[in-house]
């Protein structure tokens, strides 16, 4: 009896097997050491830029430091480096520091030797100014002025009357701002429109005496709008005089003073004085004027909002373009076409499309969309317009065409699996209620179908939002002066170029006149790329779940 | 002419006396997948209003008989059909018969439930919806009369809006036969209808092909066969594509002609 026990749990914890259970533990361990690293990968992607991004928002204080030489330097501490020893020169400790004032001093970062250091403070009285024009500005206020008149004398009289100042010099430039971008921007639409109207009566071969009586007609109104345009560029140039009345007299901590104009500066703090809280509030205040803000200074201050804007609304435009374009193609390749080689070939060749090189597309864009199509639609529509190319140049719309290109392998494959997960049984049971194979498909397989659809589409749409090579050469740009959807009918200016993230990202990073001070905005830049990806991801993961829930327990 | 005169009188096992009118005459229908014969030369007449099942061990071809009644198997790449189904005097496979026509008054109810990833509602008013029927009103009616003719509509009314996809498989199954009966049609297959269901569901489902039979002609293709003998009038037995036997129900299982068929229903082999 006991022998026959013995038997039977040797064959359960079996000689040869024990070899193979220990290497399935060994492999167990080996996925799940994978997949951690894979965990540990995207969070360290994520908390770098998120350290880095919000890090560029975050002001530290300003430090003066004293040098042996006597000279003075205030800045904010970037970084420490110690350069190892080599033969010749002994280790040296140094600080990189950010020291604004570019109009005086060229460069925004000097480092300095730690040796040389006498003495360091912080003073409370320190300002920081945030202008328009040459960067921050640090030092220490000593008088307003306007003319000749002394406003103002003394750090801290001047700090109490800069603030209310500073408030209606930010009025006034929006006042300015809405006048240029309002009733100017629309007279010079107007004159550019009649400009074009001229144009077309001059090619349109109508007879002269017709001719001559419209472009009087046209040339009447052009007066009229250019008498107005007069008069508003009068009020403009007396805004723009009262903007710069006063001027700040502010001295370098080396002791050189300079002459700022109020309305050149955005705001002014005391980094010193304020405290942690202080900060934070800076911080997130910074971060808003990030994404709303436009672009200045060649786009290494100010905001980031038209790049947003442009990104959001061309992968848009291509979601528009490549939900009909792939799903009608994968319902013809799964549903109607016989399925043999020919299919299959072209099941082959629309996977591989999707691995061609994305730049590929955007010369195929360049080549078909922009000079093709577009100059045909120029040559058609807008001949009043030539030689300036109206489509026939990169414009949003063209771009989000080729990315839609570039992304409907995506659609189609996750379309046709979506399809093919639909059962023939729901497919004939509406065939056998009297419904056509059309019906079928309209009716009861692609709403089955939806949920895999706009899976196809998350994933189009977060790759069209990364792409950034194809673009390059069919529309976007560096800088646009205008969104491509706006108040002034049609609204919707497809023809228009257009920033977006990804490049920004380039553009600030390694084309900018001041690189040093830029590259922290890649970070910031990336983080709201990643936030802007996620949030129109989460929006179609929303509906998706949404269809799945009504749809609740359905095939796909 | 020919084929009748070789004809032997006629073989009872096979052409049971009927008194009801015909609705449905398969003449010699043959079919073939491609190079293989899935039925050999099968003729039976389906009285109306009557419920005929059609039995016999897998792979026998019954539901590919049954599949012929509404062309079905047109979708089926490489199937040829030879021979004819006369449906109320005109042949289905006559080129001008509009075939979607056609299955609206030849309804289905499949071997697993097939409901679409729609409404309750939406389910049984997708049939009416396809026919052009759009007023609410009516298809208020619709649903309500369908749903009450499946004897579903004590157990769903509050719930139309819900997913069908909700519910049990037996109400399920029952939603589909609600919506087989929304367009009206005149004959009603059944392929194995009971197959995934318990045997409360199952019985539940014979009741109401009891009900329906007021109205409608009902075909079953049923591997099992307590559930052939409990609900048919008349029933076929097919064998590797052919027609053994075909007659009464009752006379079928107490009293088959033929050795197969005795064979089959004493559970010799199946």
């Amino acid at each position: 009896m006991q022998n026959d026990e013995k038997t039977s749990h040797a064959s359960l914890y079996g000689g040869d097997r024990g070899w193979s259970e220990r290497f399935g533990h060994a492999f167990t361990w080996l996925c799940g050491g994978a997949l951690a690293l894979n965990v540990l990968l995207v969070l360290g992607i994520l908390s770098l830029l998120a350290w880095k991004g919000f890090g560029y928002f975050w002001q530290e204080d300003l430090v003066e430091f004293t040098l042996k030489d006597g000279s003075k330097v205030l800045g904010e501490v970037w970084e420490e480096e110690i350069v190892a020893a080599t033969p010749e020169h002994p280790a040296v400790d140094r600080l990189r520091l950010k020291i604004g004032n570019r109009d005086v001093n060229g460069l925004d970062f000097v480092w300095i030797d730690r040796a040389d250091v006498v003495s360091r403070r912080e003073p409370k009285d320190v300002v920081l100014l945030e202008r328009l024009e040459w960067g921050n500005f640090h030092g220490y206020l000593r008088e307003i002025r306007r003319g000749d008149q002394v406003l103002a004398q003394g750090s801290e009289a001047v700090w109490q009357q800069l603030g209310p100042l500073l408030a209606t010099k930010e009025a006034e430039r929006e006042e300015i701002h809405a006048l240029e971008k309002g009733a100017i921007g629309a007279i010079n639409y107007e004159i550019e429109k009649l400009r074009l109207a001229a144009r077309r009566l001059e090619i349109s071969g109508l007879p002269a005496a017709e001719r001559e009586r419209r472009q009087a007609e046209i040339d009447k109104t052009l007066q009229e709008r250019e008498a107005e345009f007069q008069q508003l560029a009068d009020r403009l140039f007396q805004m723009r005089e009262a903007l710069t009345a006063e001027t700040l007299v502010a001295a370098t901590a080396s002791g050189e003073t300079k002459e700022i104009p109020v309305g050149g500066i955005v705001s002014a703090i005391r980094p010193d004085d304020l405290g942690v809280l202080g900060k934070l509030a800076l911080q997130g205040k910074r971060i808003r004027q990030f994404v709303v803000d436009d672009p200045r200074e060649s786009n290494t201050e100010g905001g980031i909002f038209p790049a947003i804007f442009g990104t959001v609304m061309m992968v848009f435009l291509m979601a528009f373009a490549v939900a009909p374009l792939g799903v009608v193609a994968a319902v013809y390749l799964r549903e109607y076409a016989k399925q043999g080689l020919l299919v299959r070939l072209v099941r082959i060749a629309v996977n591989n499309l999707a691995g061609v090189p994305s730049i590929v597309f955007g010369v195929f864009g360049l080549g078909f969309f922009v000079y093709l199509i577009g100059g045909s639609l120029d040559k058609l529509l807008y001949p009043e317009a030539l030689p300036t190319p109206t489509f026939g140049t990169g414009g949003i719309l063209w771009a989000a065409l080729t990315l839609a290109l570039l992304t409907v392998p995506v659609v189609i494959v996750a379309t046709e699996e979506g399809l093919a997960a639909v059962p023939r049984i729901v497919r004939e049971g509406s065939l056998a209620l009297g419904a056509t194979k059309f019906e079928t498909i309209r009716k009861v397989v692609l709403p089955a179908a939806a949920p895999g659809i706009l899976t196809g589409m998350i994933l189009a749409m977060a790759r069209a939002a990364g792409e950034v090579a194809p673009l390059m050469i069919v529309g976007m740009v560096k800088l646009a002066p205008t969104l491509p959807l706006d108040g002034r009918p049609p609204f919707l200016h497809l023809e228009r170029k257009f920033m977006h993230l990804g490049f920004h990202i380039f553009d600030v990073g390694f084309q900018s006149p001041n690189i040093e001070a830029t590259t922290p905005l890649v970070f910031a830049t990336a983080l709201l790329l990643i936030t802007v990806v996620t949030l129109m991801n989460l929006l179609a993961i929303g509906l998706r779940n949404h269809l799945r829930r009504k749809y609740a327990g359905s095939a796909v | 002419m020919t084929a009748d005169t070789l004809q032997p009188q006629r073989d009872p096992a096979l052409e049971p006396e009927i008194k009801d009118p015909i609705i449905l005459r398969v003449e010699a229908l043959s079919l073939w997948y491609g190079e293989k014969k899935a039925l050999k030369e099968i003729s039976l007449k389906i009285p109306e209003k009557q419920i005929t099942a059609f039995i016999g061990p897998s792979g026998c071809g019954k539901s590919t008989l049954l599949r012929c009644i509404n062309r079905l198997n047109d979708l089926i790449d490489g199937v040829r059909v030879e021979g004819d189904i006369v449906f109320n005097g005109a042949s289905i496979f006559d080129p001008r018969i509009e075939i979607n026509a056609l299955r609206k008054r030849i309804g289905m109810v499949f071997q697993k439930s097939n409901p679409f990833p729609k409404s309750i509602y939406e389910n049984v008013a997708y049939g009416p919806r396809i026919q052009g029927i759009k007023r609410k009103r009516d298809l208020d009616e619709i649903v309500e009369k369908s749903l009450k003719g499946a004897a579903l509509w004590d157990e769903v009314k509050d719930r139309l809006d819900e997913s069908a996809l909700g519910m049990s498989g037996g109400q399920q199954q029952r939603l589909c036969i609600a919506r087989a009966i929304a367009v009206e049609p005149e004959v009603i297959l059944f392929d194995e209808p009971c197959s995934a269901l318990d045997p409360i569901a199952t019985a539940r489902i014979e009741e109401l092909m009891q009900d329906l039979k007021s109205q409608y002609t009902q075909v079953i293709v049923t591997h099992n066969m307590q559930q052939a003998s409990r609900v048919s009038d008349l029933t076929a037995f097919l064998y590797l594509g052919e027609l053994i036997e075909y007659g009464p129900t009752e006379r079928i299982f107490i009293n088959p002609m033929k050795k197969q068929t005795e064979d089959y229903i004493t559970g010799r082999f199946g």
